[in-house]
């Protein structure tokens, strides 16, 4: 069972964790923009982020597919797994980054405006560094949702433990492995939100 | 140094903060506000840095009309203007020496530079054993003294003060008065602040005006206002006493 178990966890740990790498780097800007971006760009950007929250990841799976292809020349395997999840994390992720910034005391970015800051030196400044323990939880709720989605991403054939629950678990009728999946599933939300929220803290100086 | 003309605003609630504000502050004096809640205060004092843009009327800060400027000039004008306010606005992330150096750092000063500049002003607040603390860690009177340091980074000419002891006890309150009467001189920073503690007012200002309703309705030297038993500022004195 270690046999199947191990590698499992590594390719849910490939994908989450490239997945979570992508949706920062595509997320955190967006939501940047979304909140302190320029006025005309900022509604369309919002009702393009709430198109992509509202649709349910099992159709943005496969709606998605076409552009995985394009990317990476397959739709299946865990690589291409990372497609979707990013796709489905990063409208998700603008949004906390957004709301982490608007937390921010009004006052410290008038301050800023006082002391001569342009928009840009505000939000680097000023808003991320202050906003940093609410991205990090931010990250943390993000990263967790990707654990819960990437074993939905195994059925359509994404692997890890997933795939391995459907294939052995279900299909097979092997309830143990079922149950040992499910256990290191919980196991690794249970890590993931154990060192965000220690972060996060140890980061909160207020 | 300050000169504000026909200052008018006018929010979008239909009150009128601002109702035709004339106000000169001479270079070197300290010139304090009171009024009633609500009677354009803070509007007035944001109006100096344009924090708060006038509907009309013009703002001259040491001869430069700001009320005419673009807004890369109007950044580089505000960098001459420091203000402190009620609730110190420190950033949580940054340490004392850290929030000290951010309006050098907005104002593209080297690295090199900030460490010295940085430390001569902690020493002018004397807090100069606190560099390396978070705000969070200090006592309402030292975070405002970090604000001050913060404020004067850029050896503005005008520092612009919103309630900047209200939130202090009185004891906290005389210290950071001295600390201000201290730099007024040392510095010959030109001083503008708003208060609704007639107190603040007799310690420290030179000249002294009353706003009501968005009007200025009495401005003067401090001594001489407070002795004229007709004046706002006398029965303002007689109403809190
Ligand atoms: N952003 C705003 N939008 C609408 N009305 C406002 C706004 N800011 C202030 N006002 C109104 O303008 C008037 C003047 O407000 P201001 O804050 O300047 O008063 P103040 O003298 O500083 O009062 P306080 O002593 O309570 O701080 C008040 O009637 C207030 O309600
Ligand atoms: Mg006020």
């Amino acid at each position: 069972m270690i046999d199947l178990l191990l590698p499992a966890t590594g390719e849910t740990l490939h994908m989450v964790g490239l997945a979570t790498l992508f949706t920062v780097l595509v997320g955190l800007p967006l939501g940047v923009l979304l909140g302190y971006g320029p006025a005309p760009v900022r509604p369309v950007l919002g009702a393009v982020v709430n198109v992509g929250r509202s649709v349910p990841f099992v159709i943005l799976m496969i709606a998605v597919i076409p552009l995985t292809r394009a990317l990476l020349g397959t739709s299946i395997g865990t690589a291409a797994a990372v497609v979707p999840l990013t796709v489905g994390a990063i409208p998700f992720f603008a949004r906390l980054v957004e709301g982490a910034l608007r937390d921010v005391d009004p006052g410290l970015t008038e301050a800023g405006h006082a002391f001569g800051a342009t928009r840009v030196q505000i939000v680097a400044r000023i808003l991320l560094p202050e906003a940093l323990p609410a991205l990090v939880r931010g990250l943390t709720v993000t990263a967790v949702a990707l654990v819960g989605y990437s074993a939905m991403a195994g059925v359509i054939g994404g692997g890890g433990l997933g795939y391995l629950a459907i294939r052995y678990g279900y299909q097979r009728f092997e309830t143990d492995v079922m149950l040992a999946t499910v256990a290191v599933l919980v196991a690794l939300v249970q890590l993931v939100q154990f060192t965000g929220d220690r972060l996060a803290r140890r980061l909160d100086r207020r | 140094m300050i000169e504000l003309h026909r200052l008018r605003k006018t929010y979008p609630g239909g009150v009128a903060a601002l109702d035709g504000v004339d106000l000169h502050v001479a270079p070197g004096e300290i010139y304090g506000v009171v009024g009633r809640s609500g009677a354009g205060k803070s509007t007035l004092l944001r109006a100096v840095n344009l924090l708060e843009r006038p509907d009309s009327g013009t703002v001259r800060v040491a001869g430069q009309e700001l009320t005419a400027l673009g807004s890369a000039e109007l950044r580089a004008a505000r960098r001459r203007i420091g203000m402190i306010f009620q609730q110190f606005h420190l950033l949580s992330a940054r340490t004392v020496a850290g929030n000290v150096a951010l309006p050098l750092e907005l104002a593209g000063v080297a690295r090199s530079q900030r460490g010295g500049r940085v430390r001569e002003l902690l020493d002018l607040v004397g807090l100069s054993d606190k560099a390396g603390e978070h705000p969070a860690r200090l006592s309402g009177g030292q975070r405002q003294r970090v604000a001050i340091a913060r404020a004067l980074a850029t050896d503005p000419a005008v520092l612009l003060c919103d309630e900047a002891t209200s939130a202090l006890d009185p004891y906290t309150t005389v210290e950071i008065l001295h600390l201000l009467r201290d730099l007024n001189r040392r510095l010959g920073l030109t001083i503008l602040l708003i208060t609704h503690d007639l107190g603040v007012v007799e310690r420290i200002c030179d000249r002294a005006g009353v706003l009501d309703a968005g009007r200025l309705v009495e401005s003067g030297p401090v001594g001489g206002l407070l002795g004229e038993p007709g004046s706002a500022l006398s029965a303002l004195a007689q109403a809190v006493r």
